[in-house]
């Protein structure tokens, strides 16, 4: 399978990465290559093998329902690049 | 052309936990933008989430509660899009592996119907975005998480429905079990019960469904059923028109009444869903589901019929008592006290529920005890009060929280029943009005009302009708 | 004396013996850092301040007798992947600009709680990708061998900075091969534990389903003295395993008379360099000779290794990096004040060519229509994988192979070529896609005195006897510490 710059634009959109027309290109011939490699996969039959995700030993890790202290509200926000009125602001989001 | 409507309705609830799902901020509603975020549910770099116990209970109980068959393991995946009330670039959700699937949920529209429920899964929701309103903020928007992470189950329905009506019973049904469950507010308004709708229409007898909009935005079951019904025929009028319904997300304007079609989230519907590597599958035990089964309150339904069948009240009378659990439970103590279930019913019903109405409150926070009610029936069954000095007498209860007798014996409305007293005072009313009981005696029958009325007025309204009826005959026909 | 060369449990002696105190030792390692890290760059950030106080605190934790451990009073660095309360973390990225965090990793926190002195964070390849740090926003490190090649990457930093005598030892993380391939390119010992061994709790996630924490040391006693303090279950981790943490120590000097070592036969493949795979066939006597057996084993699926990684590592790493969005911290670029606009500025001038690309990789991988061939495939050869370690551990206690394929690369050798740069970690993959423990040691030099590493495997949990074989072959084969002239 290989990818078209349009499949590329596809994922660079998804990403929210903006690409140049030079990135454009090279992605796609990068991209090409590296899933033209990994095509080898299907070499393999997996009929009836399940995916791995977890490697650890399937325990179910849960806390207990209490609240503690969240983090004090300036410190929150100390990192946003722009906040107002105790809010992360942002560009406005036109619906 | 006659069209057949398909609604489906997906329902996203928030559980009454303390803290959230991933993290242990608390999920308070109403504090200070941003004041109930750490780490965790900010999205920070490294963090990871730990998933709370609580919200599992909670969700397997609502799985039980609507017939589902819960699945020894589910598995956590994001869901991955952008957008500025979403910390980490993706939800954690359930996705191809829930937590319960395939139950169901009667509803007595027409006779009753079984609507299906595909599955029910948990996710955390979003944050809370503002939008800038003055001149030097119209460009932006503003982000508070607090309500980022906070538990919900979603309830996914299959398309059963077949009216704004159905889908608005089988909400209603779903609102009251999980409210019964005390798992969730219900509450609409504050968002912490929500219902976005598919609906689709097809010609009647087809078995193809037409192609669906989703409908977004209706805090409240009256717009559920408005929106719904000027979806339809919207949708009617394109096909009409030869036009083609188009899949989207439409939201309700509740001021104009209609559904506005949103364009702009509509791009590129590709979330991209894979098992979660930060949380291992969820694991319910036997021991964790049947542990949540014998804690099943009875629910609403079971509840009405029971009602309707051992205390024999009227359907309608079940219906308003079992609206909740907190009433049903307060009614049946003042059954248990009184042996009286439909005078009981018609006090709980009427003087109650019109007073907490009148002031917006809860059965809960009320002053008056369910033994303060039976009391007070008690009261007039005995004769200790008339009818209508128990409504004043009720009154008072209800607002100082008072039991019957203290109010009766401090404003001094007691009745007066006792027979020597009554029948020294009849006899006095006798002495005064000769001329009168000579006319009664004569044949004048009708001034029997006269001398009721008299010994009213000389006891001030307190005597006991029926003693002064009995006390009566016997003197004027003896 | 040269206090810059000791081991961590040399050091350690000192200390208690009062010979030396940890203010002294962390001035020693600053001065080293100050005289030659301009060569090396193997640091983003110097905390001096900070580390002359937590010497002072050593040093009276020590006076007082409260609490101590072999690490309390050691001055070490840690990889910037690391989140460090009140100091920035930059995970070698733009993207994070002025990022201070409010929190210590789990794995900071305790090597502070053990009392260990930290001197700074060190360079790395951009949120973790790459081989030769290279990929480094900020700067390239250096091989302290080869001023003109690369230490290897992702955790380049810190294996240089180790072998640099910059401190006695540090951390990094291995997704692929992140410790231990750095670790044989600049002869020091670097350790990959168990995937859960170590939690991941404020380590910033390239894939979290590979990435473990581990640490970088002068030999295999000091890789035992940071694994202790660093395991471990932690909460607030829910994929870190709840195992008792065994006494590394106590077992490490146990030898291997008996042990079975399995040699896979795929892990000696034609084009690797000679020199490496004589080392290795060298390493693999004197482990023979200590009275190990070995064993031909196989992986039959080891071919199959770099690209199921490469699919599995890069979706989880679409979607760990979404949060890099300039809203809640970090940089944002924001000309037009059009929220996607923001994003995609913010993005694309935050992140490097590299982690651009695995993003672009990942997200195809797993968009519609892709995740069947791609993210499932791979993840279901994962298993494949896994299976074909479980198979060989029944016919052997570790596995022995070399760490590389080659030495250490010249700079830009391999930039170009992102798929060759991919294949360079052909003999480390796997044993993170199946999570289990493995350690580079140092074996030998070739004759252009580039430093060889001899790769040791283990059971899932069984770092133990990973870590007895490693030293048993240290022992024998007479390693003692090889610092390069700076
Ligand atoms: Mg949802
Ligand atoms: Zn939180």
């Amino acid at each position: 399978m290989s990818i078209t710059k349009k499949d590329v634009l596809h994922a660079a959109d998804l990403a929210r990465l903006e690409l140049t027309a030079e990135e454009q290109d090279l992605y796609t011939e990068q991209l090409s290559r590296i899933l033209n490699y990994v095509e080898k996969l299907s070499e393999l039959d997996t009929t009836g093998i399940a995916p791995t995700t977890y490697t650890v030993p399937l325990k179910t890790v849960m806390r207990a329902d209490e609240s503690r202290p969240s983090l004090p509200h300036e410190e929150a926000l100390s990192n946003a690049p722009d906040s107002d009125k105790d809010c992360f602001k942002v560009p406005r989001i036109i619906e | 052309m006659k069209y057949e409507t398909v609604i489906g309705l997906e329902v996203h609830a928030q559980l009454l936990t303390e803290s959230k799902l991933f993290c242990a901020c608390s999920t308070k509603f109403g504090s200070g933008p941003n004041t109930q975020v750490c780490p965790v549910c900010l999205g920070l770099p490294g963090v990871l989430p730990v998933l709370n116990g609580k919200s599992v209970e909670f969700a397997v109980k609502m799985a039980l509660a609507v017939n589902c068959s819960v699945n020894a393991k589910s598995v956590f995946a994001r869901k991955n899009y952008f957008y500025p009330d979403l910390p980490k670039g993706y939800q954690i959700s359930q996705y191809t592996e829930p937590l319960a699937e395939r139950g169901y949920l009667d509803i007595d529209t027409n006779g009753g119907k079984r609507i299906g429920i595909t599955r029910i899964h948990m996710e955390e929701d979003a944050g809370k975005l503002l939008h800038g309103e003055g001149p030097e903020d119209s460009g932006s928007s503003f982000v508070d998480l607090n309500r980022a992470g906070v538990p919900l189950i979603e309830i996914v329905s299959e398309p059963d429905m077949r009216s704004a009506d159905e889908a608005q019973a089988y909400l209603k049904s779903l609102r009251d079990i999980i409210v019964y469950l005390e798992i969730c507010s219900g509450n609409m308004e504050e968002g912490s019960f929500r219902c976005d709708a598919n609906v689709s229409i097809r010609p009647v007898g087809a078995e193809k469904l037409g192609t669906k909009a989703e409908l977004k935005n209706m805090n409240s079951f009256k717009f559920v059923k408005e929106a719904i019904e000027y979806e339809v025929e919207r949708q009617i009028d394109v096909v009409e028109s030869g036009g083609k319904v188009v899949q989207e997300t439409r939201l309700f304007d509740s001021a104009k009444g209609i559904t506005a079609s949103m364009r702009s989230k509509e791009e590129a519907h590709d979330y991209r869903y894979f098992p979660d590597p930060d949380l291992l599958p969820l694991v319910v035990s036997d021991d964790l589901i049947e542990g949540q089964r014998k804690t099943l309150p009875e629910l609403p339904e079971a509840k009405r019929t029971r009602f309707i069948k051992d205390y024999s009240i009227p359907a309608y009378d079940a219906g308003v008592l079992t609206a909740s659990r907190d009433l049903a439970n307060y009614y049946e103590e003042v059954v248990k006290a009184t042996n009286e279930p439909k005078v009981s019913s018609n006090w709980v019903m009427g003087e109650l529920l019109r007073l907490l109405k009148e002031d917006a409150r809860d059965v809960r926070d009320c002053a008056v005890t369910p033994a303060s009610i039976a009391g007070l029936i008690e009261m007039i069954k005995n004769g200790g009060i008339s009818g209508k000095m128990a409504k004043e007498v009720f009154e008072a209860m209800y607002k100082t929280g008072k039991t019957p007798q203290e109010i009766v014996k401090s404003t001094g409305m007691a009745q007066i029943s006792n027979e020597d007293e009554l029948s020294r005072i009849i006899d006095d009313v006798i002495t005064r009005n000769p001329d009168n009981f000579a006319r009664y005696k004569a044949g004048r029958v009708q001034l029997f009302g006269f001398f009721v009325g008299e010994t009213m007025k000389a006891t001030k309204g307190q005597a006991n009708p029926q003693v002064i009826n009995k006390l009566l005959k016997e003197k004027l026909d003896k | 004396m040269d206090l810059n060369s000791l081991t961590i449990h040399a050091l350690s002696e000192k200390l208690s013996k009062k010979e030396v105190s940890s203010v002294e030792a962390t001035k020693a390692y600053l001065e080293r850092i100050g005289a030659v890290d301009d060569k090396i760059k193997a640091f983003l950030i110097v905390t001096a301040d900070e580390a002359l106080k937590q010497a002072e605190e050593a040093d009276k934790r020590r006076a007082q007798n409260n609490n101590i451990t072999p690490l309390t009073g050691v001055p070490i660095s840690v990889k910037d992947i690391f989140c460090t309360k009140g100091i920035r973390t930059t995970c070698a990225s733009k993207i994070l600009a002025g990022f201070v965090p409010p929190y210590d990793s789990t794995v900071v926190a305790r090597l502070k709680d053990a009392g260990a002195v930290i001197l700074g964070k060190n360079n790395m390849d951009e949120f973790a990708m790459g081989s030769s740090t290279e990929n480094s926003a900020f700067q390239k490190t250096a091989n302290p061998w080869a001023l003109d090649r690369v230490p290897g990457g992702s955790s380049g930093g810190s294996a240089a900075s180790v072998a640099a005598l910059e401190c006695a030892a540090s951390v990094g993380t291995d997704t692929g091969g992140s410790i231990r391939q750095p670790a044989a390119l600049c002869g020091v010992v670097g350790f990959k534990p168990t995937y859960g061994r170590v939690s991941r709790f404020g380590m910033i996630a390239f894939a979290s389903s590979l990435d473990q924490a581990g640490p970088f040391t002068r030999d295999t006693i000091d890789s035992a003295i940071m694994l202790k303090a660093m395991a471990g279950f932690d909460p607030r981790d829910s994929t870190s395993i709840d195992a008792p943490v065994p006494d590394y120590l106590s077992e490490i000097e146990k030898g291997v008379a008996g042990l079975k070592i399995g040699i896979p036969k795929e892990y000696f493949i034609e084009g690797m360099d000679a020199e490496v795979e004589a080392s290795v066939r060298e390493a693999l006597k004197i482990l023979e000779k200590e009275g190990a057996v070995l064993v031909p084993v196989s992986l039959p699926h080891t071919e199959y290794a770099v690209a199921v990684y490469y699919l599995v590592a890069t979706a989880e790493a679409s979607s760990n990096l979404a949060r890099f969005d300039g809203v809640k911290y970090g940089l944002r670029v924001n000309e037009s004040g059009n929220l996607l606009d923001m994003y995609k500025k913010t993005r694309d001038s935050g992140f490097g060519g590299e982690v651009k690309r695995r993003i672009m990789l990942g997200t195809y991988s797993l968009s519609a229509g892709y995740y069947d061939a791609y993210y499932k495939k791979a993840s279901e050869v994962r298993t494949l994988i896994k299976n074909d370690f479980e198979t060989a551990f029944k016919a052997c206690d570790i596995i022995a192979t070399p760490t590389t394929p080659t030495p250490a690369f010249r700079f830009g050798e391999k930039v170009a070529d992102p798929l060759t740069m991919y294949l360079s970690d052909i003999f480390t993959i796997s044993c993170n896609l199946a999570g289990i423990p493995g350690v580079s040691i140092p074996c030998g030099f070739t004759k252009e005195n580039l430093p060889i590493g001899l790769q040791i495997l283990g059971r899932p949990l069984d770092e133990t006897t990973v870590l007895r074989a490693a030293r048993a072959y240290e022992r024998a084969a007479g390693c003692t510490l090889q610092a390069p002239a700076l």
